[in-house]
């Protein structure tokens, strides 16, 4: 016999739960107290719940397991919001438990409650409101399934004071298995919509493989890149993707979209056939969808059906698990892909020339002129770049700077790269990299920010001290909301409604103060040399931050054109355009 | 066009909000909705009707299969079926026009299922057309109260929509 709370702290036990992210309050506090008497779950103290969330994102972007979070009712349950909507917009898998107000208490407005349920029903893949001690095992049983399996996300488990009372013991089994009836992800994708593919691709003359982060969540990079080496098509990965393909490998284009590179983009619009794979043809991707792509037939293989033919028509859909279905289409292409003839090859040598011919644009060529002192962010990244040996894990905040980081350091693992792409939230960074951290006590994690991001969670500092994560902060700093300021220049005649960062704080004495090391960098030259000291050996196991004052007047380009632009509309430079 | 989706869902609590909390997020239009227990105690039949493109139905479909509570769904209008919905209204019904509403309701085949000196209460079952028909036949004057229930079906034939 157990009492809830203690049946909670066993269940999580049960799923091999190693680290849970929260902070306390009168709801959870049976909970608190049931962590507190034992000792294989480990408890991180976060300094604001949203951390505790993104944190518990990073954990499961770069491990692949579900992150798990524990927040008390009423505020405690709302300032987990943004980052279960976080985690919700980039599939990624979670289970949230939120304390509730006791059970005879719910529905009369009582201290610190709050329709959690309700609060977060747009923003999970599902939630339980938990009615009884004896059903938590089955709850939470249910909660990692879910979360875990098919498209992933997070799942709410809202539990009132009471069910968790260390005086009310009830009998405890957890369950070996679980099975909903109404909840059955795809196993395999359809053989014969594979076998159409595989002819389309065998047929293809300007083929495009475009890659996203469900390749990454669906573990299927091993086999995306054994297909793609097979074939000698070009490849393409969105903001999600990035890493899923070895950037550095040749056959690769870089990043596609808003912030995609000249060749991806122009490869994009001008192919043939497209093998979608893990990506969900999202607004910033295809710019005007009814100019998308005009010659292109499309394969699109995704594990939720729904997100087939949502925004764009396809042509062949195939709804299963990348790892199977890659599975599949290798088996295949190994078999059939001798049968390609000499024209073909030839058709795709053409392309591929086509395609070499945009890469010589080298749109990703920092600009400088001469007497120009100031430090471009894209050096910054490059500099990091060269510093890490281009191995650390990276996560971002959301501006400017994280789209100079996906396009300036390239990938060439998955997992690597972490970063808000579907809700794109500021503040994510720093407990993202903590999160990595946390699973990954051993390696290099950096957190490229910017001054107004890292302002939104800079109190996770004080975690960092507490639990020594050695975390490499990078703030890009330009003393504005970069992003907003790019699109005032670009739309607003270079209004810059507050888009000014004013009053910002000695980031180097900030860091300090917590006991972090801190350095502050203005000069290109020096740039190298701290970085060196930063990545050193000395300094391995410290928290550096790194305050790099770049030029504020640096656009990100390329940039799609908008509104009403197709793939192929960017500006190239400021006032250039294809 | 009109369509007419019928959905088992979990009987639990939650999950009929999910459904229509779906529909407000995504933005899908809801016309009539119905919802009840059904002869499974553990399943409820929810019929609702939205207007929809072809692409907008096949959203709606596969978004409310998403749902881990939706067991099992079927678009009516993707074939045959039989649709009802029922209405009650209650009429002014003074003197001459006593004589008159009661012809009506006959040719529609409704029933009166209360009278007092001053009104009539008719129950009428039926397609939408044909409650919107009646409803037009009445003045504008003498209709003083209406309730509808939703649309309610079922495939024709063979064809059900079970676990
Ligand atoms: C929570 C949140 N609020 C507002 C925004 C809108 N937004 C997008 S980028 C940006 C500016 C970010 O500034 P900074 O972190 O300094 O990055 P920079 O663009 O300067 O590199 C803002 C305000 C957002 N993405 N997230
Ligand atoms: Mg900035």
């Amino acid at each position: 016999m157990l009492s809830g709370g203690d049946i909670l702290i066993r269940s999580l036990q049960e799923e091999n739960v190693d680290h849970v992210f929260g902070y306390p309050g009168g709801a959870v506090l049976h909970i608190y107290d049931a962590l507190f008497r034992q000792n294989k779950v480990k408890h991180v103290l976060v300094r604001h719940e949203q951390a505790a969330t993104h944190m518990a994102d990073g954990y499961a972007r770069s491990t692949g397991l579900p992150g798990v979070v524990l927040v008390t009712s009423g505020p405690g349950a709302t300032n987990a919001v943004t980052g279960i909507a976080t985690a919700y917009m980039d599939s990624i898998p979670m289970v949230v438990i939120s304390g509730q107000v006791q059970s005879h208490l719910i529905g009369t407005d009582s201290f610190q409650e709050t329709d959690m349920v309700g609060i977060s029903r747009p923003i999970v893949k599902h939630s339980f409101l938990v009615k009884k001690a004896e059903d938590i095992p089955m709850i939470i049983k249910k909660a990692f399934y879910i979360a875990t399996t098919g498209r992933p996300g997070p799942v709410v488990v809202d539990i009132p004071k009471d069910i968790t009372n260390p005086t009310d013991l009830v009998e405890y089994e957890y369950p070996s298995d679980v099975a909903i009836r109404s909840y059955s992800p795809a196993g395999k994708g359809h053989t014969g919509q594979i076998k159409k593919a595989i002819s389309m691709l065998l047929n293809a003359e300007r083929p495009m493989i475009y890659a996203g982060g469900g390749v990454i969540q669906g573990n299927g990079s091993e086999l995306l890149v054994t297909l793609c080496r097979k074939v000698g098509f070009p490849v393409t990965n969105t903001l999600m993707g990035l890493g899923a393909f070895p950037a550095t490998d040749s056959q690769f284009l870089g990043m596609l979209g808003m912030h995609g590179t000249y060749e991806a983009n122009m490869a994009m619009h001008h192919c043939d056939l497209i093998l979608a794979v893990g990506a969900r043809f999202d607004d910033r991707v295809t710019n005007t969808v009814s100019k998308f792509c005009p010659n292109a037939k499309i394969i699109h293989v995704d594990i939720d059906p729904a997100s087939i033919a949502k925004n764009v028509d396809v042509d062949v859909p195939i709804v299963g698990p990348v790892v199977s279905v890659l599975s599949e289409m290798n088996a295949l292409l190994e078999a059939n892909w001798v049968n390609r003839t000499d024209d073909q090859e030839k058709l795709l040598a053409e392309w591929w020339s086509q395609i070499e011919g945009w890469r010589k644009q080298d749109c990703l060529a920092v600009e400088r002129d001469e007497h120009d002192t100031q430090i471009k962010p894209q050096e910054a990244v490059q500099a990091v770049y060269r510093a890490t040996n281009g191995t650390s894990y990276v996560t971002t905040d959301v501006g400017q700077h994280q789209m100079f980081a996906a396009l300036y350091y390239p990938f060439d693992e998955p997992r690597k790269w972490i970063n808000s792409g579907g809700l794109g939230t500021m503040g994510f960074g720093l407990p993202a990299a903590m999160g990595v951290q946390m699973a990954f006590p051993e390696e290099v994690v950096t957190c490229i920010t910017g001054e107004g991001s890292i302002q939104m969670n800079i109190q996770e500092l004080s975690t960092c001290s507490q639990y020594g994560l050695p975390v490499k902060v990078i703030n890009l700093n330009n003393r504005s909301l970069g992003m907003v300021k790019q699109w005032q220049d670009m739309q607003y005649d270079g209004r810059h409604s507050h888009s000014y960062m004013d009053s910002l704080p000695d980031f180097v004495a900030l860091v300090e103060s917590y006991g972090h090391i801190g350095f502050k960098v203005d000069r290109l030259d020096e740039l190298e040399d701290v970085l060196a000291e930063v990545y050193s050996e000395k300094l391995k196991n410290r928290l550096v931050f790194v305050d790099i004052q770049t030029d504020p007047e640096v656009h990100v380009y390329p940039m799609h054109v908008a509104p009403n632009g197709s793939m192929r509309d960017m500006w190239l430079k400021k006032g250039v355009r294809t | 066009m009109r369509r007419i989706i019928s959905v088992l869902i979990e009987n639990e609590a939650g999950a009929l909000s999910r459904v229509i909390g779906l529909f407000a997020q995504r933005n899908y239009n809801i016309e009539s909705l119905t919802v009840a227990p059904t002869e499974d105690e553990t399943l409820s039949r929810l019929t609702l009707t939205t207007e929809a493109s072809d692409k907008q139905v096949e959203q709606i479909t596969k978004q409310l299969n998403k749902l881990i509570e939706v067991v099992k769904l079927v678009d009516l209008t993707d074939g045959e079926h039989i649709e009802r919905e029922l209405m009650l209204i209650k009429l002014k019904a003074a003197g001459a026009q006593r004589a008159e509403i009661k012809r009506t309701a006959d040719i529609f085949r409704g029933q009166i299922v209360d009278v007092t000196n001053a009104t009539y209460t008719i129950q009428l079952t039926g397609t939408t057309e044909k409650l919107d028909a009646f409803l037009r036949s009445m003045a504008d004057s003498t209709i003083m109260e209406v309730v509808r229930s939703g649309v309610s079906g079922l495939s024709r034939g063979e064809k059900i929509l079970a676990l």
